[in-house]
């Protein structure tokens, strides 16, 4: 790999690392982490059950929250603060930008997860005093997650190098939402005759498949996931996430910068 | 693999577009088979919550769009459970109940209902309490669609033989204003003709024409095939008794029986393939299977297999 | 060997938000700057300076036309490490220093990193900018951040540098110092090529200049080339209300305001003015330069087009 990706994906982490919007997200979700051992004992005997289901719930949010922030920034803010041009200018290719800074975004998310994480797994040795063998199950369940973030970051990407932020949160929210319910987008398809179908069934199987990435409550309900589903789930992950920096380099690559 | 003449820009396109399109294709693949190797999952995620009164409330103000999740859901259920050949539909009730709730004006989930979940296994979900009980809710919201006086008549009808009851709610039906003049004369026919061919073919054939479920009406056209058979060995096993009284012997074989009964050909089911005679002097339909709904017609100790719909029947 | 050569580079925008239509921001343009001089690049706002040096980083994609840049396609992503940029008001990532942004540039410009702690300090020096350690660039002045553009121009030691409207958001003192930056460019053997719509700086420093108007080239050549045909005009005032036949002789408007004289006379004319004047035993107060030479041939290239848009003094837009 070039150089310049991995020094663009630094510079990326270190921008998002010297923004404070990212702190207060992060205390937000550990204090909801915090918040769920309350709720845990006013609910007797599923205290185990609230923490999980609410602890990874809010770092599953809060990351996304974050992505989208950062994400759609990425390339249009540069562009308009016209920081752009003086990196542009050194040869540094156009993909390996959008590539870099992917990468930082992605690895901010990986080392915020990771420390809303923490948060989680205290919690939850607050209640339980201990760690058992089902608790693996919660880091297959933080793996999806960052899978689920990792899609979502290129999607902001994707946005972010046609488009102005807000239109790009606008719209990478929006696929958030409804990649939630890709199943049932999918469902809806097959309800639908002739062209109709046709259309609705391309549309469902392009937006991202966000429901078979949140095994949240499984985890919470100690159910087992079988490995195929976690191997199908990285592929879907890695393969969603190209597609979308493809169609990111490819519009950036013919862009003009005003 | 790419021309090293090639301009940067250019190559950098040639291999983006050559990388977007074979993710996008395994993307889909992909997809296909976490759909396959989860699709139990799905529903029990949609059931985690099954209370529809919280449904409505954690769909905050959306319970429109939920419903049509929740519908869609339902029906996707259905046509997996059937495609699997399952025996039961458990989830039925539920999921149609929370469809119902959050939107108390989807009609289809009502034609549905009365469809599927009153009839016993393994052709429905065999609950008709919960059936009525659905209906009468989306009577209670609808008051002015004749449909669901119809589809309720018919469970009554169908279901529970409580001709007295389908009956009554016929006549109800027929009230409303704009109802299809059918259901008045089949408030008539329901004190009159009770349990005959033709009053259930009358019955399916209006299913068949008011509805635009695609599942429905493979339902009726199933059950409008197999209401021809048991006609037709009804008819043919009478046939058989003449014979029979006449000549003090059973009748050979199916030509035998039609030469003497002066019948213009063998006669044949609505797969076209010949009625068959046992050497009881039975008359048998050839493939029973293929008309799940039969009555008559099949060998002694013949279990039914679950309804399928078939394909080449449709419309 | 030139160090830029534009062969035809032509931009066409499509602008308008419902129904598109074509404008034309750049006539083909054709321009060769030779290695080791500073070349000109002059016009009023909106003449299409920037679009052209847009086109030559690869940051806008010309309609049609090309360029070589020291002797390589200019599309080549390698032969950016030889070249610096300043773009016009340059902007950084205002959550870095000076220091960690000239350490990334120098990363992605390719200068090795035992090199570059001593050339991000060398620069930083050489623009002038001083006590800035720990400093964000969100605290920098309009001033300071130009200089750190400048800085990160020339921090990998390019052969060629672009320096968009260099000057401004600078006070005389900085415009002074950059001018002699520029000059040192020069010596170390380096090209420069940058753009202004500030006559005097460029008249001072260029061996050559192109004029471009409208997206459209009006002139190239050396200044002295250039202005061989037009005149300049000086100002020359005094004490009195006395006005020499000799000064009238020379042809110079004269105008009596109060206790002094104001003439306007050709430049050429500036020396026999004062020896009239000081024949008569008059006090000079002053002499000012009204239009340099190459202000007075820029106007003339000008005119034109102008012609068209009367009313518009071209003082106001150069």
């Amino acid at each position: 790999m070039s150089p310049r990706i991995i020094q663009i994906a630094a510079n990326t982490f270190r921008e998002a690392v010297r923004d404070r919007v990212l702190y207060n997200l992060i205390a937000f979700a550990l204090l909801l982490s915090g918040a769920a051992i309350f709720v845990g004992q006013i609910s007797i005997d599923i205290e185990r059950l609230v923490v999980v289901d609410l602890g990874l719930t809010a770092v599953s949010l809060f990351g996304v929250v974050i992505a989208i922030f950062i994400g759609i920034g990425l390339v249009s803010k540069e562009i308009e603060k016209r920081t752009l041009y003086t990196v542009l200018s050194r040869p540094v290719r156009r993909w390996e930008f959008i590539v870099g800074k992917f990468f930082g975004l992605a690895g901010t998310l990986v080392v915020n997860t990771f420390f809303m994480a923490i948060g989680v797994f205290g919690a939850l040795f607050y209640v339980a005093h201990k760690f058992s063998k089902p608790d693996a199950l919660i880091l297959v369940a933080l793996y999806f997650i960052v899978l689920e973030f990792l899609i979502i970051c290129s999607l902001a990407l994707l946005f972010s190098s046609f488009s102005s932020p807000l239109l790009s949160a606008v719209f990478a929210f929006s696929l958030f939402v409804i990649g939630s319910f890709a199943e049932d987008l999918r469902g809806f398809a097959g309800l639908a005759h002739g062209v109709t179908r046709w259309f609705a069934t391309a549309a469902a199987y392009l937006v991202p498949n966000f429901s078979a990435l949140n095994v949240i409550s499984a985890a919470a309900h100690e159910q087992p996931l079988s490995s195929q589903l976690i191997l199908h789930n990285t592929l879907y992950a890695l393969f969603y996430t190209a597609m979308a920096l493809s169609g990111a380099v490819l519009i950036f690559e013919r862009r003009n910068l005003k | 693999m790419i021309p090293r003449k090639m301009n940067g820009r250019k190559r950098t396109t040639v291999i983006a577009a050559g990388c977007m399109a074979v993710s996008l294709v395994a993307c889909v693949l992909l997809l296909r088979h976490i759909d396959e190797i989860r699709p139990k999952a799905t529903i029990e995620d949609a059931l985690y919550v099954n209370s529809p009164k919280m449904i409505k409330r954690a769909s905050l103000g959306f319970d429109g769009l939920m419903a049509c999740i929740y519908w869609t859901r339902t029906v996707q259920y259905f046509g997996h459970r059937h495609y699997d050949r399952a025996h039961t539909y458990n989830e039925l009730a539920p999921l149609l109940e929370i469809t119902t709730t959050l939107d108390p004006y989807m009609i289809p989930a009502y034609e549905f209902g009365a469809s599927f979940l009153a009839p016993k296994p393994p052709g429905g979900a065999g609950e008709p309490a919960r059936a009525i009980h659905l209906m009468e809710y989306g009577i209670a919201h609808n008051p002015d669609n004749w449909h669901l006086y119809y589809d309720l008549g018919f469970v009554y009808y169908t279901e529970l033989k409580d001709y007295r009851k389908a009956a009554e709610v016929f006549e109800r039906g027929s009230k409303v204003p704009d109802a299809h003049p059918f259901m008045k004369i089949m408030a008539a026919q329901m004190a009159l003709h009770a349990g005959d061919f033709a009053t259930s073919r009358m019955l399916w054939s209006a299913t068949y024409e008011s509805s635009h479920e695609t599942n429905i009406r493979q339902n009726a056209i199933e059950h409008l095939r197999s209401l021809r058979v048991d006609e037709d060995v009804t008819s043919l096993q009478a046939l058989v008794t003449q014979f029979g009284e006449r000549t003090g012997r059973l009748p050979a074989s199916i030509s035998e029986l039609a030469a003497a009964a002066h019948l213009r050909a063998v006669p044949v089911d609505p797969d076209g393939n010949p009625y068959q005679l046992s050497a009881k002097g039975q008359v048998l339909v050839q493939n029973p299977d293929d008309f799940p709904f039969i009555t008559k017609g099949t060998p002694p100790g013949y279990i039914p297999a679950p309804p399928k719909f078939h394909t080449k029947s449709s419309d | 060997m030139a160090a830029i050569e534009i062969l035809g580079l032509e931009k066409t925008y499509m602008v308008g938000f419902w129904r598109k239509r074509p404008k034309r921001a750049l006539q083909p343009l054709h321009l060769t700057v030779e290695e080791g001089e500073i070349f000109g690049f002059l016009g009023p706002n909106g003449a299409g300076k920037t679009t052209t040096l847009k086109m030559l980083m690869g940051l806008v994609f010309p309609t049609s036309g090309t360029a070589r840049i020291l002797g390589h396609e200019w599309t080549d992503p390698e032969i950016k490490a030889q070249i610096g940029f300043l773009p016009e008001q340059p902007y950084f990532y205002d959550y870095l220093t000076a220091h960690e942004l000239l350490d990334y540039y120098g990363q992605l410009s390719g200068v090795p990193a035992k090199d570059r702690k001593r050339r991000v300090e060398e620069v930083l020096q050489r623009v002038g900018l001083t006590d800035i350690q720990g400093v964000q660039l969100r605290k920098f002045s309009k001033g300071m951040l130009q200089r750190a553009g400048i800085a990160q121009a020339i921090l990998h030691n390019p052969k060629l540098v672009f320096f968009d409207e260099p000057m401004s958001g600078l006070d005389p003192l900085g415009r002074r110092e950059v001018r002699d930056l520029m000059e040192q460019l020069k010596q170390e053997g380096k090209t420069v090529f940058f753009s202004t719509h500030i006559l005097s700086d460029a008249e001072a420093l260029c061996d050559r200049v192109a004029i471009i108007y409208k997206g459209e080239l009006r002139g190239v050549g050396a200044v002295e080339d250039l202005t061989s045909t037009v005149q300049g005009k000086v100002e020359v005032v005094w004490q009195g209300t006395q006005i020499p036949a000799s000064m009238k002789a020379l042809g110079a408007e004269c105008h009596v305001t109060g206790d002094t004289v104001r003439a306007v006379l050709a430049e050429n004319q500036q020396d026999a003015a004062i020896d009239a004047l000081r024949r008569e035993h008059i006090r000079l107060i002053a002499i000012t330069p009204l239009r340099t030479s190459l202000e007075a041939y820029f106007v003339e290239k000008l005119q034109p087009s102008q012609a068209a848009s009367a009313g518009k003094t071209v003082g106001t837009a150069v």
